[in-house]
């Protein structure tokens, strides 16, 4: 029963890794090619949530609400590059950081004009309702898997473009020097509002898959934000090998800690503090792997900076 | 002799001035209304507003503001209401650590401080306060209820769950003081957690016979669904904050069947909660929570104590405060010596009543129940 116990966990850590990787590729995408630091990142999420949820409730299909979210979300996402984060590129990181909080607040209080302050249902679909048995006796939710396996696909389909499209050399190019590759009639404008578009979409895929799961509020966003910071801090900004890697890694030893740490201090205190400081210490689990990479890498693992 | 005349006609005039209305009473409403737990707050506000308006005292002012579920930006706004807006009484606060923030250093500037909802258990023993009244529960209170359910249930084995804050303990302290079968695990969340998959685990493999947890708001939503897609298959007990009308939407049918403890239904039979359910779904299109009707209470409370003593008297008003003869929509209530109340705990089961799913009294799990910490409190 323990290994069984021990796969479903680290399944778990694999599925919460996974779900990261969608919000942090965007994050760093958008980092690496344009320089930008976007807080709103988080609201992006929160639309394509609201979207799926709204779709799915008022057609019954969650396959027509995780349309609407992408939609939703990649339109909000070249929205507000065309109307707001276009003026940001030539100012420095905190002009940046105040004026995407700012359209955190916008975002937020605009979700709760239309939909309220309470949390919206979203179920999954029946399609993929139930748990898949598991080697060792033990069961796992197959919506789950499908998320590990939507992430795996979104993965490769990164690598694809970034690597083998035309799109993808342009990104890379735009990475390494703006200046040049509009100097060589590159229509730099259209290329980040696409790029910007493209991470929009990512965090909107993440909010409508992960919304499912959880409940669908204003303000569902910015806990998942910070974690995605962290995990492309540890793989190297504007990296989305590094997004990966970092995602995979925050998600395991968040679910492990969380899981083994309590059990480890068991064996030597009461179950009752054990259960408590252990939680405590799960909880900073994260942050001290962070600093750690820091302290040995300081541009983070697979860090894409010249 | 025309000095005296003066203060003579001065003190007529101020004593049937008193007589006839009472003192204006500024209330300083801080609570959630933005962020994971709005709608606890906007609840609150809603069944607050309602008792105010209801009530037809235009001589209530209530100042409001959004807390966002931090500590810190709570502190600030209770400083402000306190300097500036300098009002007579604090109410609002939704979560434990915001109210522990707040309310100590408030009551002890002589401001009134009365809990819609928010009792952690500081406040009720060792540093209980002459100027704190909690209108709520003294937060192990509903969990005692769940533990005292489960052991009349039969439970032997109940794996117990709680996020890691000052409340969470006191639920899982709350409902080990009532449960007396043995514990197949007791694990603490993060609070704010969205993701239960690795408790889930734990819960599948721990072979317990039941299930205990406490996460209020947004955390309650996600894990239920989680656990209901789990295809783990046990008796779900807890307190009613996972199951209040506020969120039993969003959870869906994955809720149906579950047994909460709670101190306050919309089927509690009396005339006041009659017509407080119908005139909170007549003003605002929606079945009131708990968490509403703990507002309305805190609010008459308030208007019946300012009918009887101007709050600018401390003591006549803390007086009619502790005496808190005002309707109750629970029902019987009074406050104990540590200013909690003593009161029924019920138990209730989620059901559809057509399409709407909500709650349904199935039993009293403790009855004129008051908190434990009481006897700690000197004041």
């Amino acid at each position: 029963m323990q290994t069984a116990l021990l796969i479903e966990q680290i399944l778990n850590g694999l599925q919460f890794g996974v779900m990261l990787f969608l919000m942090a590729a965007g994050l760093t995408l958008i980092f690496g090619v344009m320089g930008l630091i976007n807080l709103a990142h988080g609201s992006l999420y929160m639309v394509g949530a609201f979207a799926c949820a709204a779709v799915a409730a008022a057609t019954g299909s969650f396959w027509l609400g995780l349309a609407a979210s992408l939609v939703a979300a990649a339109a909000a996402g070249a929205i507000i590059e065309v109307s707001v984060i276009r003026r940001l590129y030539d100012r420095d990181h905190l002009d940046q950081v105040l004026a995407t909080f700012a359209l955190i607040l916008i975002f937020s209080e605009g979700t709760r004009w239309i939909f309220g302050s309470f949390p919206l249902y979203l179920d999954i679909p029946p399609l993929l309702r139930g748990a898949v048995p598991l080697p060792g006796g033990s069961a796992y939710p197959a919506y789950r898997l499908a998320i590990i396996a939507v992430g795996i696909a979104v993965a490769i389909g990164l690598y694809l473009l970034i690597s083998r499209t035309r799109l993808g050399m342009r990104i890379r190019a735009g990475e390494s020097d703006r200046e040049m590759i509009a100097a060589l009639g590159v229509d730099i404008r259209t290329l980040y509002t696409v790029v910007f578009a493209l991470g929009a979409a990512l965090a909107g895929l993440a909010g409508a898959l992960v919304g499912a799961l959880q409940s669908v509020q204003v303000g569902m966003g910015e806990p998942v934000l910070i974690l995605a910071f962290v995990v492309i801090v540890i793989g190297g900004i504007g990296s989305i090998k590094g997004a990966l890697v970092g995602a995979v890694l925050v998600g395991l030893i968040d679910t492990l800690g969380r899981f083994l740490l309590p059990m480890a201090l068991a064996g030597f205190m009461d179950a009752s503090s054990a259960a408590g400081i252990g939680a405590a210490l799960a909880s900073m689990l994260i942050y001290v792997f962070m600093a750690l990479v820091l302290a040995i890498r300081p541009q983070g693992l697979f860090s894409a900076q010249r | 002799m025309r000095k005296l005349l003066a203060a003579g006609v001065f003190a007529l005039s101020a004593s049937i001035a008193g007589a006839a209305f009472a003192d204006p009473v500024k209330v300083g409403m801080i609570t959630t209304l933005s962020g994971g737990g709005a709608g606890l707050g906007v609840d609150v506000r809603d069944g607050f507003m309602l008792a105010i308006k209801q009530s037809g005292n235009t001589e209530i002012e209530v100042v409001t503001e959004d807390d966002a579920m931090k500590p810190d930006l709570a502190v600030q706004i209770a400083d402000k209401m306190l300097q500036s807006d300098k009002v007579d009484i604090l109410t609002g606060i939704i979560w434990s650590n915001l109210a522990m923030a707040v309310v100590p250093n408030a009551v002890n500037q002589g401001t009134f401080y009365l809990s819609p909802n928010a009792g952690p258990s500081p406040l009720a023993g060792a540093n209980c306060h002459a100027n704190y009244f909690n209108v709520a529960w003294q937060n192990d209170n509903l969990h005692e209820a769940a533990g005292a359910y489960a052991t009349s249930s039969g439970y032997k084995k109940v794996f117990i769950m709680a996020p890691n804050y000052p409340a969470g303990t006191d639920a899982l302290t709350g409902f080990k003081r009532f449960y007396k079968g043995e514990l197949a695990g007791e694990v603490y969340t993060k609070l704010g957690a969205t993701d239960y998959a690795a408790e889930i685990a734990q819960i599948r493999a721990s072979g317990a016979d039941a299930l205990f947890f406490f996460l209020p708001g947004g955390m309650g939503i996600a894990f239920m669904k989680q656990f209901a897609q789990s295809g783990v298959d046990l008796p779900v007990v807890g307190p009613a904050f996972s199951f209040s009308q506020d969120i039993l939407g969003a959870v869906g049918d994955a809720a149906l069947g579950v047994k909460n403890t709670s101190q306050w239904s919309k089927d509690i039979d009396n005339e006041a909660n009659k017509a407080f359910v119908e005139s909170f779904q007549a003003e605002y299109g929606r079945l009131p929570s708990l968490y509403a009707s703990q507002g309305f209470d805190t609010a008459n409370l308030i208007l019946a104590a300012a009918a009887k003593a101007s709050v600018k008297d401390k003591d006549a008003f803390r007086a009619a405060l502790k005496a808190a003869e005002f309707t109750s929509v629970r029902g019987d209530f009074k406050f104990g010596p540590n200013h909690h109340p003593i009161q029924d705990i019920y138990v209730r089961e989620v059901v559809k009543e057509g399409d709407v799913l909500t709650n349904k009294i199935v039993g009293v799990a403790l009855e004129d129940h008051q908190d434990a910490y009481a006897s700690e409190c000197k004041m």
